[in-house]
């Protein structure tokens, strides 16, 4: 039978409850167990975990030093980019919100969506960059909007802002993002992956100067990495600002008179190797790189026939072409070869052996000296006095004027262009010199290469009379609080060791090209400041034809057609300027590449004269800073 | 028959005492929860949590002023009504988080199933007290039991709520095995259950899988399901022994901690006050339970006896899982912590189970034999 419990007693009932009580002990000392070993065993480990979660530094970007121009414009400063980024996680229904945001900022909803799942997915805590620097507008657009938006963030950093467009580019260059291998290397202390450092030009070269110092911010952030509160932060130290020797309006003339030709136009102060004008045409736009190129667009720009990438002043080697006919003269009087009183008769051609030179006069200039053959260019003056220095002689004077070497300018990829020997040739080519080669070389032609950087060297050594100054591009480095200054002097790298008959000579003889009736550049005459100049016409295919036949300029098509070279300075007096110019192309340099630096030529001393005039009406006596009055 | 003065002199003056501190424990940690680091807008989960203990309260109250008996009388009407209740959830109910849990009663929502736990206590309580012997139960005698436990079992697990229908199972469970279970159908269930475990998995939802997967290893996926489990251990950790000061836990304030106000509420306690408060508020549930056993020894009553510990079972069940999840010692599963957690219908419902405890222990002088 049966016994039922209720029956039965509470005893039976006592000891399972007691066998409970056990069990329900059992099971509370896992737990306590548990907390002790969680909260005292592995307490300090957690709580740094705690810490870790909450706590995140946070970078202050430097503001990266800005660029002026020698009175004190501004060339480059930063703005603000608003880049758009989203929490998929908190963007919570994501299809709607993209939806949106596509609406307010006209970017593709498929681009935004790609973007989220290319990265770690819908439900990701980490912001995805959607797009950078979509503009004050679609910023606008989004801040008014935000309750509407969840989970989309809208970050400010800051760029660099190129205010006159593609003036100067080459000069001052352009930023990009700094790649792996240069975070590895150690050169850029400092940096972190999505910096953008200077790739070209001067924003390369002076990348430490303009760079600042980063900051940094310990902030406790919650769950979102919403910043919370600010627990210490260290500010920032901004970049120096760079002050360079360029004059901006000028600048503006020589891109504009460069304009849809191919060429390059590059200015200085003889006096002081500080560079007025650097342009290299055609031209890029810096703003292009600030928000990061597609490769589309940068293929195009690296694939263009017109090499707008190259800095042709630095980078791009010619032949002198006539312009050389400056080195070959001093050469043959500083030799001995020819004196002022030396002449060649010109028939239009030389004969040696049988080969026969051609001037570019062809029916001759008839009796020349050193001084008519460079005013009119004679070729066959110049042959002979080649052929009497010989090659290596005219070498040795075209390398005491930098020729042959870098000048030293503090930009990336200067070219060295190339003074031939005869043991160059050997060397490199492995066959001895050919005297016909001499004949060349000596009016500019043949091997010879420079750049219209170092023809400029050479033309400002010959405006100051002998000394070799470093081209340079930055005057003024100053701190961000303007207190600490430090100013660029000038360096001279070399002095001619020549006869100052010689220069007189070689100097008429510039003189007279431009400011006599029968000199090459006679049409840049300017009766308010003379001016010295040399031409040159540097021939891409020989004149002559194999049938003997003198090919003539117009017939050739464009691409053969030759490089029109000027060099120049003024006042011929008192030199304040020095001008090298090339055109590619541009066939005679009388016509095609003198204009442009009259035009310059003008325009910056009668500037410079302007403001003189109108600081000795305010009564001053000093002279303003870098106007070389000397000679006046 | 008039008002038994013994009733004022038998009232158990000390588990009321007990309940209240576990209330008071549970404010503050619910406080920190909802404010340290929130919006404005959370501080109203407050007020509402002080409304829903006063509701316990007067629940309570009712629940201790007629006697226990009556619940055995009324046993089938509450179960029946509780079952009625889980179907409506599944077919009117409101949608939150993926599951239906809730029905819509005019301004406020309630979760039947939290009552539903007490119902299927109360009306196996009523049958155990009938048919337990000291042989213990053969598997006829377990149908019903079965019957009674899988009905509302299932209805739950339809919603889906897996931890509550886990919860059911447990107090039937331990409550079967408290009034004892021949030895042969014991083993033949033990083997049963191991064997038809598999299956169980086969069953399981995906997420319910993920759960499992991520409380075996957390680090599996430290940034989705894992999370909370890290997050959570970092935040009980991080308390050390004295805790962090109220207000002053940043696992919790900058919203580290995943339903820091429901079922992570320990770990912003643990946070807060460290190991000090933590076991201070683990004590106090062992006080308690023990106390209910206590009731249970004391009753002279066997449904009375029964339904004690049922109930006991059903807090400490409770304790364990909620605890042992945030501590990382189960899988996260939905169970609320008695009387600390935010939740209406679980306050109230815990508040109904200790006026259930206060009604026997009061009445421990009647019904002797």
């Amino acid at each position: 039978m049966k016994r039922y419990l209720n029956t039965v007693v509470n005893e039976w009932f006592n000891k399972r409850v007691l066998g409970a009580i056990l069990c329900v002990v059992v099971a509370f000392s896992i737990l306590f167990m548990r907390l002790f070993y969680l909260q005292i065993m592995k307490g300090e480990e957690f709580l740094r975990l705690s810490e870790n979660n909450s706590i995140r530094l946070e970078s202050i970007v430097a503001p990266r030093g800005l660029i002026f121009d020698a009175e004190g414009g501004l060339l480059v400063d930063n703005r603000p980019s608003f880049d758009l980024r989203i929490i998929p996680r908190n963007a919570k229904p994501l299809e709607q919100t993209l939806k949106k945001l596509a609406h307010y900022t006209n970017i593709p909803e498929e681009d935004m969506m790609e973007k989220v799942r290319a990265s770690n997915g819908r439900s990701s805590y980490k912001p995805v960059l959607l797009k950078q620097d979509i503009g004050r507008d679609a910023m606008a657009s989004i801040e008014v909007n935000k309750f509407d938006l969840p989970g989309v963030v809208m970050d400010i950093r800051p760029v660099r802002h190129y205010i006159n467009g593609q003036y100067a580019a080459h000069l001052i260059g352009y930023l990009g993002e700094i790649n792996a291998r240069e975070l590895q290397g150690g050169a850029f202390a400092g940096c972190k992956g999505g910096d953008f450092i200077g790739r070209f030009g001067a924003e390369k070269t002076y990348e430490d100067l303009l760079r600042g110092k980063r900051g940094g911010r310990q902030v406790e952030v919650d769950v979102r990495g919403q910043v919370v509160k600010v627990l210490r932060t260290v500010s920032a130290t901004p970049g120096q600002n760079l002050y360079l020797s360029l004059d901006c309006s000028l600048q503006k003339k020589a891109e504009e008179l460069l304009q849809d030709r191919v060429g390059a136009v590059v200015a200085m102060d003889p006096m002081t190797g500080y560079i007025l004008v650097m342009a290299s045409s055609p031209t890029f736009d810096q703003n292009a790189f600030v928000s990061g190129m597609s490769r589309k667009e940068w293929n195009a720009l690296i694939s263009n026939p017109g090499y707008p990438m190259t800095n042709r002043v630095i980078q791009a080697e010619y032949p002198p072409a006539s312009t050389y006919k400056i080195v070959t003269a001093i050469a043959g009087l500083e030799e001995g070869v020819i004196d002022l009183k030396t002449t060649h008769y010109c028939p239009g051609y030389y004969a040696m052996g049988n080969r026969v030179f051609r001037c570019w006069k062809r029916g001759g200039h008839g009796e020349m000296n050193v001084v008519s053959a460079i005013v009119e260019s004679c070729d066959v003056f110049f042959y002979k006095v080649g052929e009497e220095v010989g090659v290596d002689k005219l070498a040795s004077y075209a390398r005491m004027f930098g020729l042959g070497e870098r000048t030293g300018i503090s930009l990336d990829n200067e070219g060295k262009g190339l003074i031939p020997t005869s043991e160059w040739k050997k060397k490199r080519i492995g066959e001895s010199w050919q005297k016909g080669e001499t004949l060349n070389v000596s009016i500019g032609q043949g091997f010879n290469l420079t750049t219209p950087l170092q023809m400029l060297v050479l033309t400002s050594a010959i405006a100051n009379s002998g000394t070799l100054y470093q081209p340079q591009i930055v005057r003024r480095v100053e701190a961000a609080d303007g207190i600490e200054v430090k100013n660029i002097e000038p360096v001279v790298t070399g002095t001619l060791t020549i006869n100052p008959k010689t220069m007189d000579i070689v100097k008429r003889g510039l003189w007279e090209a431009v400011n006599t009736r029968k000199g090459t550049a006679r049409g840049i005459k300017l009766k308010k400041y003379p001016i010295s100049g040399k031409t040159g016409t540097a021939q891409l295919v020989s004149r002559k034809s194999r049938a003997g036949e003198t090919v003539k300029e117009k017939d050739l098509s464009d691409y053969h057609k030759s490089h029109a070279w000027f060099v120049a300075y003024a006042p011929s007096e008192a030199p304040r300027i020095a001008v090298a110019v090339i055109v590619e192309h541009g066939e005679h340099g009388s016509t095609a590449a003198a204009p442009i630096a009259k035009e310059l030529i003008k325009a910056y001393l009668e500037k410079q004269d302007r403001k003189n005039l109108a600081f000795t009406a305010q009564g001053r006596q000093t002279m303003p800073d870098g106007v070389v009055m000397a000679g006046e | 028959m008039g008002f038994d003065r013994r009733l004022v002199q038998y009232f158990d003056w000390g588990l009321l005492l007990l309940i209240i501190v576990l209330g008071i424990f549970g404010l503050v940690a619910l406080y920190s929860a909802v404010t340290a680091g929130a919006d404005i807008a959370q501080k109203i989960l407050f007020t509402k949590q002080l409304i829903w203990y006063g509701a316990g309260l007067v629940a309570m109250t009712v629940f201790f002023l007629f006697s226990y008996k009556s619940l055995e009388k009324w046993a089938d009407i509450i179960y029946g009504g509780c079952v009625f209740l889980l179907a409506g959830v599944l077919i009117f109910g409101k949608i939150t988080g993926g599951s239906q849990r809730w029905l819509l009663l005019g301004p406020i929502s309630v979760q039947p199933s939290e009552i539903a736990k007490v119902a299927v206590i109360i009306v196996l309580a009523r049958y155990y007290s009938k048919y337990a012997s000291e042989r213990g139960f053969s598997f006829r005698g377990l149908v019903t039991p079965i019957i009674l436990t899988a009905i509302p079992f299932i209805l739950i697990v339809k919603q889906p709520d897996l931890g509550t229908a886990m919860v059911i199972l447990l107090i039937a469970g331990t409550m079967t095995l408290f009034v004892k279970i021949e030895r042969r159908t014991l083993i033949y269930s033990l083997s049963f259950g191991v064997l038809s475990g598999p299956l169980v998995w086969y069953f399981l939802k995906g997420y319910q899988k993920q759960r499992i997967l991520t409380f075996l290893n957390p680090d599996r996926d430290p940034l989705g399901a894992g999370y909370h489990i890290i997050q959570s251990k970092i935040g009980i950790g991080s308390g050390y022994i004295s805790g962090r000061g109220f207000l002053q836990g940043t696992q919790n304030a900058l919203s580290f901690l995943p339903e820091q106000h429901t079922d992570f509420i320990f770990s912003v306690l643990a946070e807060e006050w460290g190991f000090i408060g933590a076991s201070v508020l683990l004590l106090l549930f062992l006080f308690l339970i023990v106390w209910g056993l206590n009731i249970a020894t004391n009753c002279r009553d066997n449904f009375g006896t029964i339904l004690a510990v049922g109930i006991t079972t059903l807090i400490m069940w409770q304790v364990l899982i909620n605890i042992g999840m945030v501590m990382g010692l189960m899988p996260v599963v939905g169970v609320t912590l008695p009387f600390i957690s935010y939740g209406g219908s679980s306050i109230v419902t815990m508040m109904i189970c200790a006026g259930i405890l206060l009604n026997i222990s009061m009445r421990r002088f009647q019904f002797e034999k």
